[in-house]
């Protein structure tokens, strides 16, 4: 079935798809490149911000304060891990940082299971962005595109605050060696757990702003982590542009091979990954030796 | 296969040396943890060790193991499924009119034992299914195991249930091969399949719609998915000449269709033929008009999911649809049975039962009806019991087990959406257009390719 119509729809819903990714991969990839620490309780994170969006949809019945909320929830959430958990890792090895926040992440999703059962709940898209919209002979729901754009603003956001303020240059320096950021005077730790919150959000926020389209289980990450895996992995870990095209060329690789056969689609994003592997193992974007 | 096979020939030819020497039978019986005193002297000299037999019967209680889904993608079905098993083994126990209807010559208990229930979370998931079965079969020496609520689980709980010799009935499964290729002797279904649920609804489907139709459908990736979609496709292609524009196939547990949605968008198809199941179904249908494709598209259901249209939560959506079903509670109106079981789900649980509810219900009376006949708990007998095909009644009239494949002949029930207007009660989501009568629908029992397997 590869008409232009659907040729076109579908580069549209890898889009929309992508953005998504490249948000919650953004999270995923700053926290690593900042802390050294990959993140396994990622998922765990995405999962948690829809619940807390959740709460607090049930509580005031509006979706931007459920968003609001539920991200601020998570900045909180991911500090307090940084500051309880995380920050007791740094000096141990990578095995280690794995293992804990695996656990975390089984902890967190079994909790949340705990509290509000295996059953599915739902937070509606705002009256506004119900329905459909006409995109030239293109019908497509209006909340997902209201998402792309909230993912595009989101990422543009992030850009800023890492790109364009003296946190991001202390974050981007951090990255290359903390060593120095910490003998310059600045208090490392602090900025590690401030980074480790934003992308906890990014992560939570993702969580929320998706919660319309899919509904939510406290299983609602697992899948997500594994494709966040792959795109920081096309991408170059610990580069936030690297997950930003990263999350693109996936959406778009799952959509287009969903053109043809569903079926292979989650194959043909790890087709994709081997051959950047192969041809250029620090990924797209990434730079040699960072670790 | 072969080597399972050949172990399972072993372990039959240490049963019939022990049984023919009358010695080492604690040691060949389950896991050897059959102590010899346990066993009641009367059977014994008949009928040796075989699977939790005798082990799970001697004492004043039997046990039934069930995994169901409690959690993920059919965790709503899993759960009034749960129900409906858990009201049975309360009539059971206490001797309920309803059940003696079902299996007359039910007194109290099942041959004056109480029957128990332990119940494990399967998510829907074969792995946790079998692992939590083999620990009931261990710990709890559970003499009858069930549910699945997802073919690739009842599948698997065949396969186990025949290898450990421990009885089986399924909890909601549809797909053709539980009692097609992969049916099993220790294994017995009640409920309606692909096929049956094809051969009702077809005929339904080509006299409302007429021929030569466009049909989308989607398809989730296993066993149910497959042969639910194959069933209904060579109905409607051989009989209405409807063509099959694309197939959408999905994993269980998806929760975006936005690429599935825009391929079928985009096929001209006229009607979507839905197979997804459980919050599969309710997402698919959800984001289905969040696309503009329904109600544009004329939806149809071939296997009806309990709770799909407060999931779905737009009755709009369900008008008019034409679904294939088990059970629906209105049928209380034509059989007292039904009225009877919808009373007592009611009374206990505050609510109307749904499908899977009556199936579990009627799966443990149908069980305790060839217990019973069969006079005493080892296996062989009661599963010789069930292929006597005694005509029994049901909450949808008269039914009996085929012997040749273990599949229950009972009616397919054919339900259509209730406008909004039209509901009478908050859960009077479907009208009963017609009861299909199950003989003329079910295939040969070799059809396809059912082979049940030996008895010990």
């Amino acid at each position: 079935m590869i008409t232009w119509a659907n040729f076109i729809a579908q580069l549209f819903n890898g889009l929309a798809l992508g953005a998504l990714l490249a948000l919650i991969s953004a999270g995923l990839t700053i926290i690593y490149g900042t802390l050294g620490v990959l993140n396994l309780a990622h998922g765990a994170m995405f999962m948690l911000g829809g619940y807390a969006g959740f709460v607090v949809f049930q509580l005031t019945g509006s979706f931007v304060l459920a968003v609001a909320g539920g991200s601020l929830f998570l900045v909180l959430v991911g500090g307090i891990i940084e500051l309880v958990i995380i920050r007791h890792f740094y000096g141990r090895p990578p095995e280690d940082q794995l293992l804990v926040t695996f656990g975390l992440g089984i902890v967190i999703v079994e909790l949340v299971r705990f509290g509000f059962g295996g059953l599915t709940r739902i937070v509606p898209p705002p009256g506004w962005a119900l329905g459909v919209t006409q995109l030239g002979f293109l019908i497509y729901p209006t909340y997902r595109l209201v998402e792309l754009g909230i993912a595009a603003v989101s990422l543009t956001l992030l850009y800023i605050v890492l790109y364009r303020t003296r946190l991001g240059m202390i974050v981007r320096a951090g990255i290359e060696d903390s060593v120095m950021v910490g003998m310059l005077g600045i208090n490392v730790y602090r900025v590690f757990m401030v980074v480790f919150g934003i992308g906890a959000m990014a992560a939570g926020f993702a969580g929320i702003v998706n919660t319309p389209v899919v509904s939510l289980t406290p299983d609602v990450g697992e899948s997500i982590l594994v494709r966040a895996f792959v795109v920081i992995v096309i991408g170059g870990v610990g580069s936030f542009p690297g997950a930003v095209l990263g999350g693109l060329i996936a959406g778009e690789i799952y959509s287009l091979t969903s053109m043809i056969d569903p079926a292979y689609s989650d194959a043909m994003l790890f087709v994709a990954m081997t051959i950047v592997l192969l041809v250029r193992p620090q990924g797209l974007l990434g730079t040699r030796g960072r670790e | 296969m072969k080597n399972s096979n050949s172990s399972s020939f072993s372990r039959r030819a240490v049963l019939r040396q022990a049984a023919a020497t009358g010695a080492g039978i604690g040691a060949a019986s389950f896991g050897g943890l059959a102590p010899l005193g346990l066993m009641s002297p009367a059977w014994a000299e008949n009928h040796p060790p075989i699977g939790t037999y005798p082990a799970g019967s001697s004492g004043p209680a039997v046990t039934i193991g069930a995994a169901v889904p409690r959690t993920g993608t059919y965790a709503v079905q899993g759960e009034d499924e749960l129900k409906g098993m858990q009201l049975a083994v309360e009539h059971i126990n206490s001797g309920h009119e309803l059940i003696k209807k079902i299996s007359p010559k039910t007194t109290k208990g099942v041959l004056g034992k109480e029957v128990k229930i332990v119940v494990a979370d399967s998510a829907a998931n074969p792995n946790n299914a079998v692992q939590a079965q083999q620990r009931f079969i261990s710990e709890n020496k559970v003499i009858l195991m069930t549910g699945s609520t997802s073919s690739a689980v009842a599948v698997a709980l065949n396969k186990l249930a025949q290898r450990e010799h421990v009885m089986y009935v399924t909890g909601i499964s549809g797909s053709n091969d539980t009692t097609g290729k992969d049916c099993v002797r220790y294994g017995f279904r009640q409920d309606f399949y692909g096929q049956t649920a094809a051969a009702a609804l077809g005929p339904v489907l080509l006299k409302a719609f007429g021929k030569d139709k466009k049909a989308a459908y989607m398809t989730p990736d296993y066993t149910y998915g497959h042969t639910v979609t194959k069933s209904m496709d060579d109905y409607l292609s051989k009989n209405g000449g409807w063509k099959m524009v694309t197939n959408q196939i999905s994993k269980l547990g998806s929760t975006d269709y936005s690429s599935f949605l825009t391929n079928i968008a985009n096929s001209g198809a006229e009607f979507l033929i839905n197979v997804n199941w459980g919050q599969d179904a309710v997402l698919s249908i959800q984001q289905a008009k969040q696309f503009g494709i329904l109600p544009k598209m004329k939806l149809v259901v071939p296997y009806q999911i309990p709770f799909l249209a407060p999931g779905v939560g737009d009755q709009t959506l369900l008008e008019g649809v034409y679904a294939a079903t088990d059970f629906w509670w209105t049928l209380e109106d034509k059989y007292p049975l039904a009225k009877m079981f919808v009373e007592a789900f009611e009374k206990k649980y505050n609510a109307k039962p749904e499908w899977g509810a009556n199936n579990g219900y009627m799966s443990f009376a149908l069980w305790a009806d060839a217990v019973e006949n069969a006079g005493n708990f080892y296996p062989p007998d009661i599963i010789k019991s069930y292929e006597a095909g005694r005509k029994l009644q049901s909450t949808v009239g008269e039914v009996y087990f085929r012997g040749a494949d273990h599949q229950l002949v009972r009616p397919v029930v054919i339900v259509r959406g209730k406008s909004p207007g039209e509901m009478k009660n908050k859960e009077d989501f479907w009208t009963v257009t017609e009861v299909v009568p199950g003989e003329g629908l079910m295939q040969k029992p070799d059809e396809f390719g059912c082979n049940l397997g030996d008895y010990t």
